[in-house]
């Protein structure tokens, strides 16, 4: 018995450090991105990394991948200091990355991709061969199966992201890091990912898992470390914390999962969508037969994974793409859906904020004022004659930038000098200023801080107690729960569900996983 | 981290780094000279002579400027669309079709001053008319303005030899361009302008055009910067996609755009067929549409950097003259090269030396550049 | 009329022999994600330095080389302005257009005191034709004899090799390592960066070989079609290849048919200058020689099928974070 103990402790102790990183530092300019990070990750665990975005931790897996090089520390592997200069020597070390967005040519097949840079030889043809049978043993080993054949753009998300982990494999990789994997996954792939990961665990492979999602951490880690603003904060064993501990260290202080707010009081219909169809250029239907309304006074929420046609839903209902079929009417009037579009129902009483802030919502290049006229440069109010008046756009940004706390209050300053958050402000003013009878939203806090995050959130609010119809859409199933009014679940393109605010997660979940369901009425 | 966006002061960016790249294209054009065999300070000495040493020189500088300035600010034009307009040698061609038209037809009927802005009318219309196929393939079909709009400069190439040797010559003529124009058709000179200011210049082509090519620039400027198509023009330039959102129609303003692009250019044949020549000949364009590109990269597509610019070429073209007078191994082409290597260095490599001045702005006055003291990140 | 076809035929080869070898030049590189609109300059580069080498030394050979040399120079330079200081690819293009435009008539004048133009070339200095086996032997035999003996045999090197390129040019981008490197970094070169291939070297090397095949259609103008550098003598066909590289979808076989089209187009307006058709009457020659563009234009126009580039064309690769 005492032998036992002895040598459980004694392995324990001997736990082999698959990887070490001392005191690695890394800016770039005046951002200090990477400060004295220390971290421990043991052999043959799932190791989890999570922070907000803009915590550091995708420029800290960049440094380990071999993208970047830190300014100063160690990194050790296994015991041993390496330098790691390209990606070519972070897979030397046998290191391999999952990323976000996908690295994968689009037109070739997954075989292609798999022998990119492991060929084999200068000619195809004799390595080939041995791809494939090697590809085989790993696809069964651990439950990865696809399609060798098969052309990329052809698969579905949660295939693409199996060749991701496959290319690694291929490549001996013995640790392998994933970035934000379940971004684009629905809540059953997701738990077949966690699966083949504790697979992986179980065959030796070193898993290192980086999310901001505290539910998966929770899931599927052994161990978790804390990034917050560039240093790494804690490290605790995923059994012996929790969310809440987890989510305070990630911010820095008690956070509000929820916002206050008083009931809703829902007029008119505003907004009215039926039986909305759109295919998209592979004329395939991403959005089938949707039809809802949106009341004055209320927030209305459109829960589901990235990629189920409400970025498509959204576009077409703000002007940005035309429908197959179905109607649409704004405050009573009917808008034409059909024919091309030209993005602009402005004049009748809608705004857009745009999921995608950066090329769409803004111009970076332009000036702060300028920004804050986009979409409404053709307005009366800023014409004088033939010109434009531009010391009446100047007014209108200031005092945007007064009433909405954009730092730094300067309307000359680039937008692109403008952080994350306040570049967000800027079209979130733009759009409230105008008063519109309709707000439409996308993916409103996604990549801000969280300061400005309960800033937007109670503006959302302010803009339904004051009678406008608000439509959300957000990945971030937290978000949707505490602002929304009434929640509706779109799966494959269509609403499969509707729900109010008090729905659980679990509800929720099945629903955007396609999982049919009875109205929650039990 | 977004060092790309920082703001320069707007004196470095419209001053500073064109000179830069200026200097590095003569240096290495100097060393095209060496590799003739002549001596690149002699050369560069007699250019200024050539070009301002007289007040001859002056006027000339001045009149091959108007060209430029005119095809420059096309050039810009477009660019600030996002687009490409190679084509204005093509447009101002055609465009000097329409300019003798009327000054075929009028000339013996109306005075000066009524053929005048009947032809401004005729180079802007028909200039357009010459890039309306590009620009239409372009918006609906995607075909690049690129390629379409260099096949259409020689398209019109082929297109104007027929049209001076079957069209404009007189019968009996050997030489391919059409009859000297009449009185109604001569515009004034600027030689009393310049004696006004003690410069003695006569006989020299420089005339009231370049007072419409500086009218032209102030009217981009206002275009481009204080109206609602140019701001819809600026955004199509920067990001479609914030274009669509804002409800800019991209088909309409791309071609919209080429359009006045092509108007510009054309109206840079009022110069040498009213101001010069009297008459229109062949090849009377002489690579204006061109030196356009150089000119306008070299003036970051701003009006006032543009008519630095196209001075300073007139200044290469009237001292070039000059040189391959004095150094028949330089001959015209040297010009070609070094507009050559003026577009290479503004255009191609301008990211090779704005980090370069912009380190060194943030390091001595940060402010200058908009970065805050405060780090970026913080909400 | 037999006879007009063939002798027609034999004219297509000849003359689209240097807008092959432009084209396949233009797929490398636009294949790897650089757009190259310096085709036009590149091949003019290589027609000057071909011509003036072989006057000097009396070899086409030398001349080969030393156009190859001169075109790949003006490639690294492209590729140094485009890949490693990410410029604008386009703007690139055209200023070294108008760099060796100017530059050949200048050194032209300089070296030779010819008015731009290299000395006219004779004997070992030119590539002159070659009869294949057996060509004088089987020219009798109807049909088969003439398209052996004039079609076929009787063209100079440069031809053979050049049509030569096109099945290998097949076998380098589906067959071999690299090819399957280069289709990639022209679609996603992060891809291509995350496997730890090097993208600014992949580009370098289609770079290089963009310069090696206009360098040899350069050395083919001033060798072996015309005896000796003129002026602009490219005339447009860089452009022209350029067209006809996105009508064949940036594919080899594809490429090499759409070049013989604007051959025969070339081919037929010199056969029937000055011609009087039956109905249209005589077609004025600067109508013939403006053929060429104007097809281009109609090609571009799409109205014969969308043609989709590599995704990654035109844009300079910087490593997202």
């Amino acid at each position: 018995m005492s032998d036992g103990n002895r040598t459980q402790s004694g392995e324990l102790q001997m736990a082999e450090k698959a990887i070490e990183l001392v005191g690695i530092n890394k800016s770039f300019g005046a951002v200090r991105a990477n400060r004295d990070i220390q971290l421990s990750v043991d052999k043959g665990t799932i190791h989890g990394i999570i922070g907000e975005n803009g915590a550091g931790k995708s420029t800290l897996m960049s440094i380990l991948y071999g993208f970047y090089q830190a300014d100063s520390g160690v990194i050790r592997i296994g015991g041993k200091p390496v330098s790691i200069k390209t990606p070519n020597e972070a897979i030397a070390h046998g290191i391999g990355m999952v990323h976000q967005h996908f690295m994968l040519v689009e037109n070739f097949t997954v075989l292609e991709n798999i022998i990119l840079g492991a060929e084999g030889s200068a000619f195809l043809n004799s390595g080939i061969a041995k791809a494939r049978s090697e590809l085989q043993r790993l696809e069964e080993e651990y439950g990865l199966e696809v399609d060798p054949d098969a052309v990329i753009e052809d698969l579905a998300v949660g295939l693409q992201q199996r060749v991701e982990i496959l290319k690694a494999l291929y490549r001996g990789a013995e640790i392998l890091i994933l970035d934000e994997p379940t971004g684009v996954l629905t809540p059953a792939e997701a738990d077949h990912l966690f699966r083949i990961l504790r697979k992986l665990k179980d065959e030796g492979k070193t898993v290192m898992l980086i999310t901001h999602k505290l539910r998966e951490i929770m899931a599927v880690t052994d161990n978790v470390s804390v990034m917050r603003q560039g240093t790494m904060v804690a490290t605790r064993k995923t059994a012996e914390t929790t969310v809440e501990e987890l989510a305070e260290l990630m911010v820095g202080r008690r956070v509000l999962l929820q916002v206050d707010k008083g009931p809703a009081n829902p007029d008119e219909v505003k907004l009215s969508v039926r039986n909305l169809t759109v295919t998209d250029s592979r004329k395939v239907d991403v959005v089938k037969n949707v039809s809802f309304d949106v009341r004055g006074g209320e927030i209305v929420g459109i829960a589901g994974v990235a990629g189920n046609g409400q970025s498509e839903l959204i576009e077409t209902i703000a002007g940005l793409r035309k429908a197959a079929k179905g109607e649409m009417t704004l405050d009573g009037k009917k808008i034409e859906i059909i024919g091309a579009r030209q993005g602009d129902l402005r004049d009748q009483g809608l705004a857009h904020v745009p999921e995608d802030r950066h090329h769409m919502g803004l111009v970076l290049q332009f000036e702060e004022y300028e920004n804050a006229i986009l979409g409404y440069h053709d307005d009366p109010e800023f014409q004088k004659g033939l010109l434009m008046d531009l010391d009446k756009v100047r007014e209108t940004a200031t005092s945007m930038i007064e009433k909405y706390d954009i730092r730094p209050p300067n309307p000359r300053l680039k937008t692109a000098n403008f952080s994350g958050g306040n570049q967000q402000k800027i079209v979130l003013a733009r759009e409230i200023e105008q008063d519109p009878s309709v707000l439409i939203v996308g993916q409103p806090t996604r990549g801000v801080d969280v300061g400005a995050i309960e800033f937007i959130h109670r503006r959302l609010i302010e803009m339904r107690d004051a009678g406008k119809a608000v439509l959300l859409v957000s990945v971030e199933l937290d978000e949707i729960r505490s602002l929304s009014d009434r929640i509706l679940v779109m799966f494959d393109g269509r609403i499969v569900g509707e729900r109010g605010p008090d729905a659980t997660e679990g509800e929720l979940g099945l629903l955007m996983a396609g999982v049919e369901q009875k109205e929650a009425a039990e | 981290m977004s060092t790309p966006y920082a703001k320069l002061p707007l004196w470095a960016d419209y001053g500073l780094i064109p000179l830069i790249n200026l200097t590095v294209a003569f240096l290495v054009a100097g060393f095209v000279v060496m590799l003739v065999g002549e001596s690149p300070i002699e050369a560069v000495q007699l250019m200024l002579k050539g070009a301002f040493g007289s007040g001859r020189g002056i006027g000339y500088t001045l009149y091959y400027a108007t060209n430029f300035i005119f095809t420059g600010l096309a050039v810009a034009v477009a660019f600030h669309g996002g687009l490409f307009n190679i084509g204005g040698e093509g447009q101002a061609s055609i465009a000097g079709v329409g300019v003798a038209i009327v000054c075929l037809t009028f000339d013996s009927i109306l005075p000066w001053w009524l053929t005048f802005p009947l032809a401004i009318a005729a180079a802007a219309i028909f200039g357009a008319a010459w890039v309306l196929i590009p620009a239409w393939l372009q918006a609906y079909r995607g075909s690049h303005i690129v390629i379409t709009t260099i096949m259409f400069n020689f398209i019109a190439a082929s297109l104007m030899v027929y049209l001076m040797v079957y069209v404009f010559k007189p019968d009996g003529q050997q030489v391919p361009e059409s009859r000297q124009f009449l009185e109604g058709a001569n515009i004034p000179s600027l030689e009393p302008l310049l004696g006004m200011l003690g410069i003695t210049a006569r006989r020299t082509p420089l005339n009231i055009t370049f007072i419409l090519a500086l009218v032209a620039a102030f009217g981009v400027w206002l275009l481009i910067w204080r109206t609602k198509l140019g701001y819809e023009i600026r955004t199509m330039g920067l990001s479609a996609k914030a274009a669509l959102y804002a409800g800019i129609g991209e088909k309409r303003t791309i071609i919209v755009t080429l359009l006045i692009s092509a108007a510009l250019a054309g109206m840079m044949s009022l110069n040498p067929i009213m101001g010069a020549q009297d008459r229109i000949q062949l090849n009377f364009a002489g690579g204006a549409g061109f030196v356009g590109i150089a000119v306008a990269l070299m003036g970051r597509s701003h009006p006032a950097g543009i008519i630095f610019a196209a001075i300073l070429f007139g200044m290469l073209y009237q001292g070039g003259a000059e040189i391959a007078f004095e150094m028949p191994n330089i001959t015209r082409e040297m010009i070609v090269v070094i507009m050559g290597l003026v577009i290479f260095f503004a255009g191609a490599l301008e990211n090779m030396f704005r980090p370069f001045v912009q380190t060194i702005f943030a390091s001595i006055r940060p402010r200058s550049v908009g970065l805050d003291p405060k780090p970026a990140g913080e909400a | 009329m037999f006879d007009v076809l063939i002798s027609l035929l034999d004219s297509t080869v000849r003359l689209s022999v240097a807008l092959l070898l432009a084209c396949l030049a233009g797929l490398y590189s636009e294949r790897s994600g650089v757009f190259d609109i310096g085709l036009e300059g590149k091949m003019l580069a290589g027609a000057f330095a071909a011509a003036s080498a072989a006057a000097v030394t009396g070899s086409a050979w030398v001349g080969v080389a030393a156009a190859i040399f001169a075109a790949v120079f003006f490639a690294l330079v492209h590729g140094f302005a485009s890949i490693t200081n990410r410029g604008n690819q386009i703007v690139s293009g055209v200023a070294i257009n108008f760099i060796v435009a100017g530059a050949t008539v200048l050194l032209g004048q300089a070296w030779f005191k010819e008015g731009g133009r290299t000395p006219q070339l004779t004997g070992n200095a030119r590539f002159d034709a070659i009869t294949l086996p057996f060509a004088d032997a089987v020219r009798g035999v109807p049909v088969i004899g003439p398209i052996y003996a004039e079609l076929i045999s009787g063209h100079s090197i440069l031809v053979y090799i050049a049509f030569a390129m096109v099945p290998l040019t097949w076998w380098i981008l589906f067959r071999t390592r690299f090819g399957l490197r280069l289709r990639a970094v022209g679609e996603n070169p992060a891809a291509v960066d995350t496997a730890g291939i090097s993208v600014t070297w992949l580009r370098y090397r289609a770079v290089i070989c963009c310069g090696i095949l206009t360098g040899l259609a350069g050395a083919y103008l001033s060798l072996a079609q015309s005896p000796g550098f003129v002026k602009d003598m490219t005339a447009g066909r860089g452009f022209v290849a350029l067209a006809a590289l996105i009508f064949a979808k940036w594919k080899p076989v594809p490429a090499m048919f759409a070049c013989l089209l604007f051959g025969f187009l070339d081919a037929f307006a010199i056969r029937f200058q000055g011609y009087s058709f039956p109905l249209i009457g005589q077609v004025p020659t600067q109508l013939m020689q403006a053929l060429p563009y104007i097809l281009t234009v109609i090609l571009l126009a799409g109205f014969i099928g969308k043609a989709i580039p590599p995704k990654a064309g035109g844009v300079a690769y910087v490593k997202e974070r």
